[in-house]
C-alpha cells in the first residue's frame, strides 16, 4: 500500500491538487479495513442488478456449485447426487464419455467438454441431442440436462452451431481445427453440397492436414482411399485429390485447415441450417408466376444463417430475408411467421408463414432464428422478456454474441496448444485402433478469463473478480487468503453482458446524435507496469464498446412488445435500418470508417461482417482514430512524449422523417494549455436522416412544450477529486437546427469518478495513480428521437467512450484544458438546437497502462426519477490485466422550461456524488447543454 | 474455390458463325420474315466481335463453322452455361434448337471441361428448359431468369451441377431474357438498363444476394448488354453497343474507370433479340487454386 501511495504521489503532477491526494491517501488505507466487511458486498453489488444479470448469475452459481463442489460440499453434503453418464461424439467421431450431475445445466456439460477438447473459442460451438423424432436439437446451456432430455440415454454430440463467416478472424488454430472436423462431415453427408472441383480441393486439404506431406514410400499408393471426402466418393476424385496433395510440401496442418476453411467459407450453403417447411397463403412472384401453380403449400426449405433466412425450392434460391428485412419472428403451433419491413415501394409490413411439419419443428426453427439473430446482428444478447402474465416462450439467447466471443478471444494469451489431429474415424472406420484423440488438457490461460465464467481452471490470483473497491485495492495477502478470496469470488457474476441501461427521461428523447470525441494521451504516467501502446487495439475495443452499449439500450428498451409466442425484434431492427440508411448517406464517413474496416462496428448491432457493412457504406457510428506514443519507464516518474490522436466519430443525428438533417463538418480544435502540444482534430459529423415511427412521433409532439433538460451523469473512481477537476474548463459550442417544431433545452452533467485497485499478488507493483488529463468528449445533441432507447444510448456511449480514454494513461496536465468545437450548420430547420457540451476530466493514471479495456465482470444500472429530474446510475466492473475497476457514472438529466443555475446544479451534483462514494473520485464531468431556440428567439 | 475467382478472368472464346439462314428461324415463320436483317452486315459485325475478342482483348478463338440448317446456332450463349471446368449443355426452348448443342459439346469437350448434360437429367423430359441467355454468372452466385424459355426445372439442374454458388431464380420482366437487361461490367459491377421491369429485376436481385454489387445503370434497353472480360493481358475490356445504337448509353461506360472501351456493333442481331453476349461463349481454362 505505501509503496502504492507513494507512487501515486510521485506519479502526480505537483501542481495536481493535492486534495486528490489527500483523498487518496484517506481512501486507501481504510480500505484494507473495509475489505472484511465489504465482502458481503458482492452480494451488494448485484442486488439492484436487473433481470438479465440476476439470471445470468444465478447461473453460474449454480454452475459454480457444481464445478467447485469442494467450497460448497458442505451444504449439498447430506444429499446424494445423482450422477448421469453422458456419451458426447465430438467431431472427430470418436466419443467422449463423462459423468455429470443429474440436475446440471446443459453449460455444465458444454464446459467439461471443452476443456477436454482444450477449446477456448467456444461460443461458435454447442451441444445437441436427438429428440424422439431423431431430429437434433439444441440444448440450452442455461437449462438443466435433465429438463431437456425426456427419454432415453444420455447420447449428445458436439458440434458447430454458429459458423463464422471468416474463420480466419479465429484466434487460435485448435478452434479452426474443429472447425474443419465439422464442415468435413457436413462435405461427406452433403448438408454442405460442392462440386467435384470443389471436393478435391477440401480433400487434398484435408489430407495434408490430416497426413502431412505427400510421401508415397510412407503412404503407400492407396492411402486416400481411406479418407472420405465426399457423399459419392469416386476414384477419379481421390486421384485428383491425390494430384493436388501432392503439391502442398510443406504446408503445415494449420495451413492446410486454412485454405480448407478459406474454400468452404465460399460455399454458397456454408453456415446455413435447413429446414424442410411449407408455404402458407400466396408469395413470391418468382414462384409462382413462373410456375403457373398455386405456391400454397409448396415445399421449400428454410435456411437460417448468419446473414438472415433463406428460401430455397429445391436447390434454388427463391427469397432471401436479410435479419435487418425481419421485424418480427414468431411462431403458433406449427406454423412460422416473419413479419419483413415494408420494402422502399411497399406501404406496409407483411407476413409471410410457413407450415412446419409439426410444432416442435417450428419452434426448432424458431429459436434457431433467434440464435442467429442474435450471435451475428447484436452485440449483446437481449435481455429475455419480462412477463408475467404471458404465454410467450421466454427463450432467448443467453451466450456470448459473435462481437463478444471475438472480443473475449482476442485476449486469449496462451501459447497455441498443442494437439494432434487424430486420424478421424469418422472417415476411416478401419484404423479404429487409433482409439479416441488426444488432447492435451492445458491450462486455461484466457487472460482476463472472459466473461463465460464457466468451468474454467481458474488460477488463483490470476484472475481478479472484484466484488467491492475496498476489497481490491487490498490484495496483496498471502496466497491462502488469496485461495479464500477465490472461493468466496466464484459466485460473483461474470456478466456476458456489458452495459446495460433503463432509463427514461426527457432528454433523452431529445438528444443523441452526434457524438464526438477527442482523446488526448499526453504523457503516459509512471507505473511499474509495462505498458503497451497498442493502439489499435484500443481504438478497436473503444469502438465496440461504444456500440455495445448502443445495441445494449437498444435492447433493452426494446422490451416485449407481443404477448405472442414471438421474439420481438422490432426496435433493434428498426434501428438497424434506420442507422443503415443514415449511414448510405454519409459517404463522407467513408475514409476513416475504412481505415478502422477491421473494427467491426455497426449499429444497433454489428453483423459478423461488420467491415464489410462499414465498407458497404452500412453502418458505422462512431471511429476514433488513435495515435500514441507512450514512454514507460520503470520507477517513479515518466515522461512520455505522447502524441495526438484524431477520434472521428461521425454519429449519427436524424431529423424529421426522411430528411436529411444536415451534413456537417466539424472541426475540432483543441489547445491545451497544459505542456504539451497543441493538437488538431479533425471530425467530421454528419447527422443525417432518420425516419422516425409516426407513433412515436405524435407521443413526442404530445409531450409538447419547450423543454430544458439537464443531464449528468457520473461515475467515480478513486483517485481524483471532484472539486478540483471543477478546475478545468473545457468547452464546446455547436449549433445545429433541427426540424422539430419543439423547442429543448438539455444540459448533461458528466462525473466520471473511477476507481482502480489492483490485485497484485505478484509484487508490490503499480496502483492506480491519479492524474489529470484532459479529454473531452463531447456529445452533441439535436433533435428528436423516435424513442427514448437511442436517447439512452448516448450517454452509454459516452460512458464508454471515456473509458476507454481513461485506460490509456494520460498525462497529468492539470485539468485544464480547452476545446472548442464549431460546427457548421445548414439552414433549413425551423428550429434550432444549441448544444453546449463541457467535458472536465481528471485524468487517471491506468496502472495496467495497456489499453486493453478488461473484461466486464459486471454492469448494473439503476435509475431514479423526479418530476424534472431523471438519475442514472451506472455502475461497471471489469477487470482489466490485474486489475479490478469499479466505475460509477451517473447521470442526471433536468429538463425544465425554467432557467435553472447550472452552475449550482454542477456544483451540487458533485457535491453529492462525492458524499456517496467518499471513497471513490470524480475524474470526469460532463456538462451537455441543449437548447432549442426557435429562429426568432435567436441564441441565448 | 477454384471456382471462386472474381467475374471476368476468361482465355477462350467459342463463337459459332452466321449461317446464311440467318434471321430465318424454323418455324418462327412469318414472324422474322417481316423483320428485315441484312445477312453480310450481320456477317461483317460479327467479324469484329470475334476480332475485337482474339485481337483487342487477347483470347483464344474457337470458332465453329456456321450451320445453315441450324439458322439460329450462333446464338451459341444458349446452349451452354460455363463456369470453372464445368460445362452445363442446356436444353433449350425451342424443340429444333436443341441439335445445335452437339458442335459445342464436342468443343467444350476438347478443352477438357467436364460436361454436364442437362437432357441426361430426368432423360430429358421432366420439362427442363434453360439458355443461357437467361442465366447471369456474376463470378458470386448465379442468377437464373425465369422465362418463355427457361423455367424452373432448368434452373433446378443448373444449381444441381454448379453447387458451390447460390442460385436464384429472378422474374424476368423488362425484356425477354435476363441477358437482355443485364449483364456484368465488372467483377462486381452490374450493367442494368433503365426500364422498370428490369428494375424490378435488379430489386429481386439485390434481395437475393448476400453480396454488394455496384449497379451501372444505363438509359437504352439494348445497351445494358455488354461483355466484360479481363484478358489474359489483366486489362479490362468491356464490349459495348457503339454509338450509332445506343447515344444515351456511351457516356454511362465511361464511368468505368481504366477500362478499356471496346464499341461493338450488333444492330443485325438485335433486331432478332439477341445481342452482345449471345454471340459467344466465354471460358477460362486456366483454374488457380488457393
Amino acid at each position: 500500500m505505501t509503496t502504492e501511495s507513494g507512487t501515486d504521489s510521485e506519479a502526480k503532477q505537483p501542481q495536481e491538487n493535492k486534495e486528490t491526494e489527500k483523498a487518496k491517501a484517506a481512501a486507501e488505507p481504510t480500505s484494507p479495513q473495509n475489505q472484511p466487511e465489504q465482502l458481503p458486498a458482492a452480494a451488494g453489488h448485484s442486488t439492484p442488478a436487473r433481470t438479465e444479470q440476476e439470471r445470468q448469475e444465478e447461473d453460474l452459481v449454480s454452475h459454480r456449485s457444481s464445478t467447485s463442489r469442494l467450497s460448497r460440499s458442505p451444504l449439498r453434503g447430506v444429499k446424494k447426487v445423482k450422477i448421469m453418464q453422458c456419451k458426447v461424439t465430438l467431431l472427430d467421431g470418436s466419443d467422449f464419455t463423462l459423468n455429470v450431475e443429474k440436475r446440471a445445466k446443459g453449460q455444465v456439460l458444454f464446459d467439461k467438454i471443452c476443456d477436454h477438447l482444450n477449446l477456448l473459442e467456444r461460443d461458435y460451438f454447442g451441444i445437441t441431442c436427438r429428440d424422439v423424432e431423431n431430429q437434433k436439437n439444441w440444448l440450452d446451456p442455461s437449462k438443466e440436462l435433465k429438463k431437456q432430455i425426456r427419454t432415453g440415454p444420455w447420447n449428445f454430440a458436439f458440434n458447430v452451431k454458429f459458423y463464422p463467416p471468416d474463420p480466419s478472424q479465429l484466434t487460435e488454430d485448435i478452434t479452426r481445427y474443429y472447425l474443419c472436423l465439422q464442415l468435413r462431415d457436413d462435405v461427406v453427408s452433403g448438408r454442405l453440397p460442392c462440386s467435384f472441383a470443389t471436393h478435391t480441393v477440401l480433400g487434398s486439404y484435408t489430407v495434408q492436414s490430416e497426413l502431412g506431406d505427400y510421401d508415397p514410400e510412407e503412404l503407400g499408393s492407396d492411402y486416400i482411399s481411406e479418407l472420405r471426402f465426399a457423399p459419392n466418393q469416386t476414384k477419379e476424385l481421390e486421384e485428383k485429390v491425390m494430384e493436388l496433395h501432392k503439391t502442398y510440401k510443406g504446408m503445415t496442418p494449420a495451413e492446410a485447415e486454412m485454405h480448407f476453411l478459406e474454400n468452404a467459407k465460399k460455399l454458397s450453403m456454408y453456415g446455413v441450417d435447413l429446414h424442410h417447411a411449407k408455404l402458407v397463403g400466396s408469395l413470391y412472384e418468382c414462384l409462382a408466376p413462373a410456375e403457373g401453380e398455386d405456391s400454397e403449400g409448396v415445399e421449400i426449405m428454410l435456411g437460417v444463417c448468419s446473414s438472415g433466412l433463406l428460401i430455397y425450392r429445391d436447390r434454388l434460391r427463391i427469397n432471401r430475408f436479410a435479419w435487418p428485412k425481419i421485424l418480427k419472428i414468431s411462431y403458433k403451433r406449427n406454423n412460422f411467421y416473419i413479419k419483413i419491413r415494408p420494402g422502399e415501394f411497399e406501404q406496409f409490413e407483411s407476413t409471410i408463414g410457413f407450415k412446419l411439419p409439426n410444432h416442435r419443428a417450428a419452434k426448432r426453427l424458431w429459436k434457431v432464428c433467434v440464435e442467429h439473430h442474435t450471435f451475428f446482428r447484436l452485440v449483446s444478447p437481449d435481455a429475455p422478456p419480462k412477463k408475467f402474465l404471458s404465454l410467450g416462450s421466454k427463450f432467448r439467447y443467453s451466450g456470448r454474441t459473435q462481437a463478444q466471443t471475438r472480443r473475449a478471444s482476442s485476449q486469449i494469451i496462451r501459447p497455441a496448444p498443442l494437439f494432434e489431429r487424430s486420424s478421424s474415424k469418422r472417415y476411416n472406420m478401419s484404423r479404429s485402433l487409433d482409439g479416441a484423440p488426444i488432447m492435451e488438457n492445458h491450462e486455461t490461460l484466457m487472460k482476463d478469463s472472459a466473461a463465460d465464467g464457466a468451468a474454467k481452471v481458474i488460477a488463483k490470483g490470476d484472475i481478479i473478480t472484484t466484488v467491492t473497491t475496498e476489497k481490491k485495492a487490498e490484495e496483496e495477502k498471502a496466497e491462502q487468503e488469496d485461495a479464500q478470496m477465490d472461493a468466496v469470488e466464484m459466485p460473483e457474476p461474470m456478466a456476458t453482458t456489458p452495459l446495460r441501461q433503463d432509463t427514461k427521461s426527457d432528454a433523452d428523447e431529445d438528444s443523441e446524435m452526434r457524438t464526438q470525441t477527442q482523446d488526448e494521451k499526453p504523457a503516459g504516467e509512471g507505473t511499474k507496469e509495462e505498458v503497451e501502446p497498442k493502439v489499435t487495439e484500443a481504438a478497436g475495443y473503444l469502438v465496440k464498446y461504444v456500440v455495445d452499449s448502443i445495441a445494449t439500450d437498444l435492447a433493452t428498451s426494446s422490451g416485449p412488445h407481443g404477448i405472442s409466442l414471438s421474439t420481438t425484434m422490432d426496435d433493434d431492427v428498426f434501428m438497424d435500418g434506420t442507422l443503415r440508411e443514415v449511414d448510405e448517406k454519409t459517404p463522407d464517413s467513408q475514409e476513416e470508417v475504412s481505415e478502422r474496416a477491421e473494427m467491426k462496428v455497426s449499429p444497433g448491432a454489428v453483423r459478423q461482417e461488420v467491415s464489410q457493412a462499414i465498407s458497404d457504406k452500412k453502418g458505422t457510428l462512431i471511429i476514433l482514430k488513435e495515435a500514441e506514443d507512450k514512454v514507460d519507464t520503470e520507477g517513479k516518474e515518466t515522461s512520455a512524449a505522447d502524441e495526438e490522436e484524431a477520434p472521428v466519430v461521425p454519429g449519427e443525428a436524424e431529423a424529421g422523417e426522411n430528411e436529411m438533417l444536415s451534413k456537417e463538418k466539424e472541426y475540432i480544435k483543441e489547445d491545451m494549455s497544459v505542456v504539451l502540444e497543441a493538437k488538431t482534430t479533425v471530425v467530421k459529423t454528419q447527422s443525417p436522416t432518420m425516419e422516425i415511427k409516426t407513433d412515436d412521433m405524435t407521443q413526442i409532439k404530445g409531450s409538447g412544450s419547450p423543454k430544458k433538460a439537464m443531464a449528468s451523469w457520473i461515475s467515480e473512481g478513486v483517485k481524483t477529486d471532484a472539486s478540483e477537476v471543477i478546475g478545468v474548463s473545457t468547452k464546446q459550442v455547436k449549433e445545429m437546427k433541427t426540424f422539430d417544431a419543439m423547442q429543448q433545452k438539455a444540459e448533461i452533467f458528466t462525473f466520471v469518478k473511477e476507481v482502480q485497485t489492483e490485485q497484485s499478488k505478484s509484487s508490490l507493483t503499480q496502483i492506480t495513480v491519479s492524474e489529470s488529463s484532459s479529454t473531452s468528449l463531447s456529445v452533441s445533441t439535436l433533435g428528436w428521437v423516435s424513442s427514448s432507447e437511442k436517447a439512452s444510448a448516448e450517454p452509454e456511449e459516452r460512458a464508454v467512450v471515456a473509458t476507454e480514454t481513461e485506460a490509456a494513461p494520460v498525462e497529468s496536465t492539470g485539468p485544464t484544458s480547452l476545446d472548442a468545437v464549431e460546427v457548421g450548420t445548414k439552414e433549413m430547420p425551423v428550429v434550432h438546437t444549441e448544444t453546449k457540451t463541457i467535458t472536465y476530466e481528471s485524468a487517471e493514471v491506468d496502472t495496467n497502462g495497456d489499453v486493453d479495456p478488461g473484461v466486464l465482470l459486471s454492469a448494473q444500472t439503476i435509475t431514479s426519477e423526479t418530476s424534472s429530474t431523471t438519475t442514472t446510475t451506472h455502475i461497471t466492473k471489469t477487470v482489466k490485466g490485474g486489475i479490478s475497476e469499479t466505475r460509477i457514472e451517473k447521470r442526471i438529466v433536468i429538463t425544465g422550461d425554467t432557467d435553472i443555475d447550472h452552475d449550482q446544479a454542477l456544483a451540487q451534483a458533485i457535491k453529492e456524488a462525492k458524499e456517496q462514494h467518499p471513497d471513490m473520485s470524480v475524474t470526469k464531468v460532463v456538462v451537455h447543454k441543449e437548447t432549442e431556440i426557435t429562429p426568432e428567439d435567436g441564441e441565448d | 474455390m477454384a471456382n471462386m475467382c472474381p467475374y471476368g478472368r476468361f482465355t477462350h472464346a467459342v463463337v459459332r458463325g452466321i449461317p446464311e439462314t440467318f434471321g430465318k428461324a424454323v418455324g418462327d415463320g412469318g414472324k422474322n420474315g417481316e423483320t428485315s436483317v441484312d445477312l453480310a452486315k450481320a456477317q461483317r459485325q460479327f467479324g469484329c466481335l470475334t476480332g475485337a475478342l482474339r485481337q483487342k482483348v487477347g483470347l483464344q478463338l474457337i470458332e465453329i463453322p456456321p450451320d445453315p440448317e441450324l439458322p439460329e446456332s450462333w446464338r451459341i450463349e444458349d446452349v451452354a452455361v460455363i463456369q470453372g471446368d464445368t460445362a452445363l449443355i442446356t436444353r433449350p426452348f425451342k424443340q429444333q434448337r436443341r441439335s445445335e448443342v452437339e458442335a459445342v459439346r464436342r468443343v467444350v469437350s476438347e478443352l477438357n471441361l467436364t460436361v454436364v448434360e442437362m437432357g441426361a437429367e430426368e432423360g430429358g423430359s421432366g420439362g427442363a428448359t434453360l439458355e443461357g441467355s437467361d442465366v447471369l454468372f456474376t463470378g458470386r452466385e448465379f442468377f437464373v431468369g425465369i422465362s418463355s424459355h427457361t423455367n424452373h426445372r432448368g434452373a433446378e439442374v443448373l444449381a444441381d451441377t454448379f453447387r458451390d454458388f447460390a442460385v436464384s431464380t429472378v422474374p424476368v420482366c423488362g425484356g425477354a431474357r435476363l441477358r437482355n437487361i443485364c449483364s456484368m461490367g465488372g467483377p462486381d459491377t452490374i450493367i442494368i438498363n433503365n426500364s422498370d421491369g428490369a428494375k424490378k429485376t435488379l430489386r429481386m436481385m439485390e434481395q437475393l444476394t448476400d453480396h454488394h454489387y455496384e449497379v451501372l445503370t444505363v438509359p437504352e434497353e439494348s445497351a445494358a448488354n455488354c461483355i466484360y472480360i479481363k484478358g489474359p493481358s489483366k486489362l479490362d475490356f468491356l464490349l459495348h453497343r457503339p454509338a450509332e445504337e445506343c447515344p444515351d448509353s456511351v457516356s454511362a461506360f465511361q464511368k468505368l474507370q481504366d477500362y478499356t472501351l471496346l464499341p461493338t456493333a450488333c444492330s443485325e442481331a438485335s433486331k432478332l433479340g439477341a445481342s452482345l453476349s449471345s454471340l459467344c461463349l466465354l471460358i477460362n481454362r486456366k483454374h488457380t487454386y488457393f
